[in-house]
């Protein structure tokens, strides 16, 4: 692995060096390097591009990386993953992709995710996806997440996306059964020309399943970003989704949140808010001493943190 | 030592008709703890944001320590050593106690020295130390980290706009005493502008502000007296007397 790559590796993954546990490091459409535990095991797909993830049952305090890096201008993937979570497991699994393009062809990753969660099985997914490059080439990201939430079972998903992706198109799907719970943290900034688009639907289908989508975005420049989520709430459930964006310069910003009950004691709630910085969030900071400009980046900052 | 000379603030309304809220204070404070007070409208916030920047007077000057900072932004009277705090706190999606904290005091602080500024307020400061500044959090306590950011600047002018204001009688009563302590330990100039007679109680002097107009400025000895059920009381209602006439 070269410099370029280890430098996208720390900013997708938190990784200085080969991480602890089991990983999948993908480098260029290619299997990098790979480790398996004794409770977690990962196999190469045989009809497609891929891997399975598979984490035994009672599986505690163990992580799995998956981070993919691309810094081959114009290189084009679609990779399957499938994660099988088994029941009781409790486990963190890293998942990001970093784009370097120094060409003039577009970069593009689109990582199909599926997660399989057990009976009462826990997950933290983290997942990352950032863009470089000094070429006119565009990185291009379209994730798609579909998870699938048995008995008792918990998610919790964040992603964050804060630099150098052109354009983006992400789908996040959550089908819950009883007891399960389902929460999203997304964090976005886009800049220059860069196209955003996030959807969530989650299905509630169990009695007392629940979840939280909550989505933080600053569009800056001409970028544009659309949002759209919806709630299925098909059973005694509880569903909250928020949206939450600083739009600023020419950006344009749409949020489209909706909710469907389909059960009498289906409790959905829903907030979306759009607006530029605060005038007197400036002031105060600059009160403070701050210039405009930095009590801009302060608020922008603690806003994505 | 801040000096206002002639100031006068305008602002004029959609059918251009134009409105004096301030007209031509002029006044010396170089005391450690001054009071402005005065009926409600009559100028007293316009006049503290006038000093710390964030309004631009009509006509006049304002000096501190010699020095013309009439025209300064507000960035550059906050490094001039002008604090503020505002009536209504602002609130920040993100951003913790701390991180105010931190950038009040230009440098990140240790957690005991954020501790110490935050119990100097009166709150627990492991409670509230990696809390968001937002609408979870009370009146009072907003109140409070505003007032532990001034702290945590130690500027040479502190100038707090109606810590009262908006908190319940429970709440300020202790307020009152981070206010009476304050005193006792801040180098510096503070301006408090308050209606509270415990604040005005502890001040060496007292500004009245009425209808725009600077009507008594002295120590707290000779204006004091003055307000108490009477001046103060009565001013405001004169416009509402003259009107029944």
């Amino acid at each position: 692995m070269d410099t370029i790559q280890k430098n996208i590796l720390k900013e997708v993954a938190g990784l200085h060096k080969v991480p602890e546990g089991a990983y999948n490091i993908r480098a260029n459409g290619k299997m990098d390097s790979r480790n398996t535990t004794a409770n977690i095991d990962i196999v190469s797909k045989e009809d497609k591009d891929g891997i399975d993830i598979i984490i035994k049952p009672g599986t505690v305090n163990e992580s799995v990386h998956i981070p993919v890096v691309l810094s081959e201008s114009g290189l084009q993937e679609c990779v399957y993953n499938d994660f099988f979570i088994g029941e009781g497991a409790d486990v963190t699994i890293v998942a990001g992709c970093g784009i370097h393009n120094c060409g003039v062809d577009t970069s593009k990753h689109a990582g199909i995710h599926t997660f399989h969660l057990d009976k009462n099985a826990k997950v933290r997914y983290v997942e990352k996806h950032y863009g470089e490059g000094d070429g006119n080439g565009e990185n291009v990201m379209d994730p798609v997440t579909v998870c699938y939430l048995e008995e008792g079972a918990s998610m919790v998903m964040e992603s964050t996306q804060i630099k150098g992706i052109d354009s983006t198109d992400r789908v996040t799907k959550g089908y819950l059964k009883k007891d399960a719970y389902f929460e999203v943290k997304e964090n976005i900034m886009t800049h220059g020309k860069q196209v955003a688009k996030t959807s969530f639907d989650v299905e509630l289908n169990g009695e007392n399943s629940s979840t939280n989508v909550i989505s933080r975005s600053v569009a800056r420049d001409k970028s544009v970003q659309e949002f759209t989520s919806t709630i299925q709430g098909n059973n005694a459930c509880h569903g909250h989704s928020e949206c939450d964006a600083i739009i600023m310069d020419d950006a344009v910003v749409n949020a489209a949140p909706a909710l469907n009950a389909n059960n009498i004691d289906a409790s959905l709630i829903h907030e979306a808010a759009i607006g530029k910085i605060a005038g007197e969030q400036l002031i105060k900071l600059m009160t403070l001493g701050l210039t405009e400009g930095e009590a801009e980046e302060q608020i922008i900052n603690g806003f994505l943190k | 030592m801040l000096e206002l000379k002639n100031i006068s603030y305008e602002v004029s309304d959609e059918v251009d008709d134009s409105k004096e809220i301030l007209r031509d204070i002029s006044l010396t404070i170089d005391d450690h703890f001054v009071a402005i007070t005065g009926p409600n409208g009559g100028g007293k916030s316009t006049l503290a944001k006038i000093i710390a920047g964030i309004l631009t007077p009509t006509s006049g000057q304002i000096l501190l320590d010699g020095e013309d900072i009439t025209d300064m932004s507000i960035t550059d009277r906050a490094r001039a050593g002008i604090s503020f705090a505002f009536q209504q706190p602002v609130q920040f999606k993100g951003l913790t106690v701390k991180d105010l904290i931190c950038l009040a005091a230009g440098q990140e602080l240790k957690i005991n020295e954020v501790c110490d500024l935050l119990s100097e307020v009166g709150l627990c400061a492991r409670d509230y130390i990696d809390r968001e500044l937002n609408g979870k959090l009370s009146g009072g306590e907003l109140k409070r980290i505003e007032i532990a950011m001034i702290r945590a600047r130690g500027t040479k002018l502190s100038i707090f706009d109606e810590p009262e204001a908006g908190i319940d009688l429970w709440s300020f009563q202790s307020l009152i005493h981070v206010f009476e302590k304050m005193r006792d330990s801040i180098d510096g100039t503070i301006i408090i502008i308050s209606h509270q007679e415990r604040i005005l109680n502890i001040a060496d002097k007292i500004v009245v502000l009425s209808d725009g107009k600077l009507t008594n400025y002295g120590p707290r000895e000779e204006v004091l007296p003055t307000l108490l059920g009477t001046a103060n009381a009565t001013s405001a209602c004169k416009p509402l007397a003259s009107g029944l006439e």
